[in-house]
């Protein structure tokens, strides 16, 4: 579904990404982990787009998306829900007008089918009800139910979560990581969650993939990831500062 | 020292010099997306009413409040400048002519770029900095489709419209200080208005609002979208949105004004 081959990014003086490898089959869920700064959010938004790489390539379905024309960029982009960091949620919407948005800029639908659709997506992530509220008058959890209810307004076929537990306490953390697993069984959907959050990566993987020096350098299912030999994945999981991740 | 002083300063003005090349690249850029997605972005028409709702009536008062005291401002030093060398029964037709001409839309376009160039950029630079207008592309939306042909359109809309309202209110606060307080006849200052009242005038200062209108949007946009960092960078931008728009509009004002009233309007 979704191949990455030797991809790279320099932002600044320094280099991002140094030649990413990553395979993402159909229905898979895939959490990248890494240390924070690694690139990961980084590598998030190549795969939808939002950044061009230096070199490389990544191909969606066979098809090659680095160089895309922003148009046919979009085509690609309709395929896919993301739920951002902070949750990006337009300030100046009510939350129905967030999640209703892409399906009123892109499906012919009326009204009463937007209403609807949207007050199921908000049924969904357990937020009846609070489609004329304000982002603003939301706690950070119901932001990240928001922002995952309008990722999946147009029954993407991959969602993309950029660090979805990151500012929550653990109990809300618990009920999005349910939300993200939830979704990916009842929809079929493919799924890259991007964390450093462990607890969470073995919740919601399928496969971890670890991000370190702009290069995935280990990929393993959970239980590999706990039992890996590997030095650079032991440190993490262990969250020791000593070892060959220098600090 | 003195020579590495001088490199160091013949350094720093070519760097200048390339980062304003860039930045008009940008600029150009941005008009050039702008007009390849105005046909598909006056569609969503009730975004342009709403920033036209935003830009227009919201800056009403504060036109209102300049437009009223310029003309006042003008009534005085008029009587002041005319003294026993030009008639006061000229009076209303000096303050016509100066307001519709000059005073109303560059004060407008000056009061509305603060407040409107302003809000444009540090809402947009908000948005950039949460990754809001990453949430738009990332839906397939393109942020100069929904975000920038509303906010310039409505600009350019706008903004002529607050022109006639703030010559109205400039003319009518020249025509009670006259009245009140330098004792020109109510029907003097008016006859003054009429004898010299000339379509083009008009046309020549609502021409310019058109323009600045579209300097305003822009700006804000452009800055907004440039925005980088947290709220310094929203701040910078801000300020930066301002500068150039207010710099941009006395510019084209004179740009305008030369090409209108020494050869379109000459003879």
């Amino acid at each position: 579904m979704i191949r990455i081959r030797g991809l790279t990014k320099r932002l600044g003086t320094k280099q991002v990404l140094d030649g990413v490898d990553l395979d993402i089959g159909k229905g898979e869920s895939v959490v990248v982990m890494g240390r924070s700064g690694t690139g990961k959010s980084v590598l998030l938004k190549h795969v939808i787009g939002l950044m061009t790489p230096d070199q490389g390539s990544i191909e969606i379905d066979g098809q090659e998306i680095v160089g895309l024309k922003e148009h046919d960029l979009d085509e690609v982009r309709k395929r896919f829900g993301m739920l951002f960091q902070g949750a990006a949620l337009f300030d100046s919407l009510t939350v129905g007008e967030n999640v209703g948005l892409a399906l009123r800029e892109h499906q012919r639908l009326d009204e009463r089918e937007v209403r609807r659709r949207v007050a199921e997506r908000l049924e969904w992530v357990g937020l009846s009800g609070v489609e004329d509220m304000k982002p603003a008058s939301l706690s950070g959890g119901m932001r990240k139910r928001v922002g995952l209810a309008r990722a999946i307004a147009m029954d993407p076929q991959v969602i993309l979560y950029d660090e979805p537990t990151t500012g929550l306490d653990p109990i809300m953390a618990d009920v999005i990581d349910q939300l993200i697993r939830g979704l990916q069984r009842r929809l079929g959907v493919t799924t890259v969650v991007v964390t450093h959050d462990l607890v969470s990566a073995y919740k919601l993987a399928d496969r971890i993939a670890m991000l370190h020096d702009g290069k995935v350098v280990f990929t393993g299912t959970v239980d590999e990831t706990r039992h890996t030999q590997d030095p650079l994945v032991r440190q993490f999981v262990q969250g020791s500062s000593q070892g060959p991740i220098a600090v | 020292m003195q020579e590495d002083l001088a490199l160091r300063g013949a350094r720093y003005l070519r760097r200048r010099a390339f980062d304003w090349i860039a930045e008009v690249g940008r600029v150009t850029l941005l008009i050039g997306e702008l007009f390849r997605f105005l046909a598909p972005g006056l569609r969503s028409f009730g975004l342009v009413i709403q920033q036209m709702g935003s830009i227009g009536v919201g800056s009403l008062w504060l036109v209102v409040v300049v437009s009223l005291f310029t003309g006042a401002v003008a009534a005085v030093q008029a009587a002041y400048q005319f003294s026993t060398v030009v008639p006061l029964k000229f009076l209303g037709a000096v303050i016509l002519r100066s307001v519709i001409i000059e005073l109303g839309p560059v004060l407008t376009g000056l009061v509305v770029g603060g407040r409107v160039g302003a809000s444009i950029a540090a809402e947009l630079g908000t948005m950039k900095v949460t990754e809001q207008i990453d949430a738009l592309r990332a839906m397939a939306i393109h942020p100069v489709r929904y975000l920038v042909v509303p906010r310039v359109v409505a600009s350019i809309v706008m903004l002529p419209i607050m022109v006639v309202f703030a010559n109205a209110i400039a003319i009518f606060g020249g025509f009670v200080v006259a009245v009140t307080s330098i004792g020109v006849s109510a029907h003097t200052y008016v006859i003054g208005l009429k004898q010299f009242f000339y379509l083009k005038d008009l046309y020549s200062g609502l021409l310019k609002a058109f323009f600045f209108g579209g300097i305003i949007g822009t700006m804000g946009c452009h800055y907004g979208f440039a925005t980088e960092g947290g709220a310094e960078g929203v701040g910078l931008a801000t300020t930066r949105a301002v500068v150039a728009s207010c710099v941009l509009i006395l510019i084209s004002d004179y740009v305008l004004a030369h090409m209108l009233f020494r050869f379109i309007f000459a003879s």
